[in-house]
């Protein structure tokens, strides 16, 4: 099973030795970009039409089923719809930026892609600031988004920018915060070593993934939300909710443009996603020793699609958040919730060295007790008071 | 508690994202042209011309009459009248139109021409795919004739109120003609 396990990273090292000795470090290179590309182009092809059928299932429809068999060549019919439309530039828009936009948006999530470990060995540049160059460079998507919507010169667009900036802002802080328990417990900031840090089991059953402790799990969840915001996707979608905005940043943009941004939106899920898998959920390691016959990257793809199955099921369930709510959302909970996370996970860490009987299961329930009574007390007045009931005056 | 509702929000998703690959009853889509519901009775979709008998030429209700033509919101009906006379359904002597076409480009439906219609010539039809690939939705008389018996099939009620009245009439007038044979000659 080893060979099965390092099949892409043996198959990249034969086709690189195939190159003349100098050209070596380069073909290599373009390989792995080659692969990360065309792997998570389909993914996404894949994910439009899995979730519009998703979507529909949950909703009690079909989803699209006319295109080849049970729909499955809709994202061709999609793409092809995509390319031929005409590409259409407002007279008073500001072209460059027009133009730039789509672009500044989807290079840098590409560029995420290269620190994610996707399996043993499988990760295109080793970095020590791994988690930092992600945050880093996802946070470039802000100001592509706001490109979009200043050049476009359409107060929708305009108004919708404004939205997703304060909206990508504001979820940083959690998403951030969320993260930072997990760079504690692993001491590093290499995605590869957090990874490593999760292997093993504790208490001889449960793989040690961050997910298993408590400050792993509300950091999970709230990794989760702040997540869906950063990639606008529902419940966090009013960047560009049609029944206000028509559809926010993207109004003006058509043809293969707009399928740039669709594309940014989704890669951008897809980075955040295998963030989130590599954080809390181990990682590519296997749940338990004896599943390790099932190659790393299968193990991560797994993780994955469960990950990209639940934001499909939650935007089929939730609709869409009112803005004020949104922002109290983010500040009055979600920060708060990360903050006292944080310390859940220092005591956490500083009682790793209890020795008496159950102390694991103590220490367990000392921090889940904490974080759900903050939980509770939080989740009552975070949207401010209950409004009073109304009092019509006249329609009695 | 904050996040209950979320569950429960979630719960009936997953019921239903279940439950519509066990339950067909679930799925209320129709998918349209290789399923088709059974036809509306009340549906009224555009105008065409009811005949009596075997041939349409010869049966056409139509007197040329133009009172349609006339009433039409969208002056979509054009006809012109026949030079001879042909005797009707109660044996009186009426024009027939030479020509008589509707351009269902411009006919938006409105079944107007079918109320004002005095000999019960022009009725409002239930087909619908009418989409095609050139202009030529001009209908001529051949193509909006239809024998009575496709009206008693897409609206029987209202065909049968229409073949009792014209049965009524048709009966008066016999009793006409036969108590007074001078009136009826001329």
């Amino acid at each position: 099973m080893k060979g099965l396990d390092q099949i892409f990273i043996s198959t990249q090292h034969a086709l690189a030795g195939l190159a003349p000795a100098p050209l070596q470090p380069l073909v290599s290179m373009v390989l792995i970009i080659a692969c990360l590309m065309s792997v998570f182009g389909a993914c996404f092809a894949l994910t439009t039409i899995l979730e519009r059928k998703t979507l529909g299932r949950m909703q009690n429809r079909f989803g699209p089923n006319r295109v080849g068999p049970f729909g499955l060549l809709q994202p061709m019919a999609d793409g092809i719809k995509m390319i031929i439309k005409e590409d259409i530039v407002p007279f008073s828009a500001d072209h460059a930026l027009h133009f730039l936009a789509p672009l500044v948006l989807t290079v840098p999530i590409w560029l995420a892609f290269s620190v994610l470990p996707f399996g043993r060995n499988m990760t295109a540049v080793e970095l020590d600031a791994g988690i930092l160059f992600f945050f880093a460079i996802g946070s470039a998507s802000e100001l592509a988004v706001f490109m979009a919507g200043w050049s476009s010169q359409n107060k929708y667009s305009l108004v919708g920018a404004m939205r997703a900036v304060a909206q990508m802002i504001s979820y940083e802080v959690p998403l951030v915060l969320s993260s930072v328990p997990v760079l504690m417990a692993a001491g590093s900031l290499s995605l590869s070593d957090i990874v490593q840090a999760q292997s093993g089991c504790a208490l001889g059953w449960l793989p040690h993934w961050n997910v298993f402790t408590p400050w792993g799990l509300a950091g999970f969840a709230l990794f989760l939300i702040a997540a869906a915001a950063e990639s606008n996707r529902c419940p966090f979608d009013l960047p560009e909710g049609e029944s206000e905005l028509i559809a926010g940043y993207l109004t003006e943009y058509s043809g293969f443009k707009y399928a740039l941004f669709f594309l940014g939106e989704y890669l951008g899920l897809f980075a955040v996603t295998g963030l989130a898998v590599t954080l809390f959920l181990g990682g590519w390691q296997a749940p338990a020793a004896w599943l390790e016959w099932v190659p790393s990257w299968g193990w991560f793809a797994v993780k994955f699609s469960a990950i990209i199955f639940l934001a499909i099921w939650i935007r089929a369930t939730l609709p869409r958040l009112r803005m004020d709510q949104l922002l109290n959302f983010a500040w009055k909970f979600l920060v708060p919730l990360a903050l006292i996370n944080l310390l859940v996970a220092v005591a956490w860490l500083k009682t790793g060295t209890w020795r008496f009987p159950a102390a694991a299961e103590v220490r367990w329930l000392l921090g889940a007790s904490v974080l759900a009574i903050a939980y509770v007390c939080l989740g009552r007045h975070w949207n401010g008071p209950a409004p009073r009931p109304r009092q019509y005056s006249y329609a009695e | 508690m904050l996040g209950f509702g979320i569950i429960k929000g979630l719960a009936e998703t997953w019921r239903n994202f279940i439950g519509s690959y066990y339950d067909p009853a679930r799925l209320t889509t129709v998918q349209y042209p290789e399923q088709k519901l059974p036809p509306n009775e009340n549906a009224r979709t555009i105008p065409f011309l009811v005949f009596d008998g075997e041939d349409p030429m010869a049966g056409l209700r139509c007197t040329a009459c133009s009172i349609c033509a006339q009433e039409c919101p969208a002056h979509c009906i054009e006809i012109v009248k026949d030079t001879t006379k042909k005797p009707d359904y109660l044996g009186k002597m009426q024009f027939y139109p030479k020509v008589f076409n509707i351009d269902m480009g411009v006919c938006m439906a409105c079944g107007i021409c079918a109320e004002v219609c005095p000999f019960d010539s022009i009725k409002m039809d239930r087909v619908f795919e009418l989409s095609s690939h050139d202009r030529g939705m001009v209908l001529q008389k051949s193509d909006l004739a239809k024998p009575n018996d496709y009206f008693r099939e897409i609206h029987p009620t209202e065909a049968a109120a229409v073949d009792a009245a014209r049965a009524e009439e048709q009966r008066k007038a016999e009793a006409k003609k036969a108590a007074n044979p001078v009136l009826a000659k001329s």
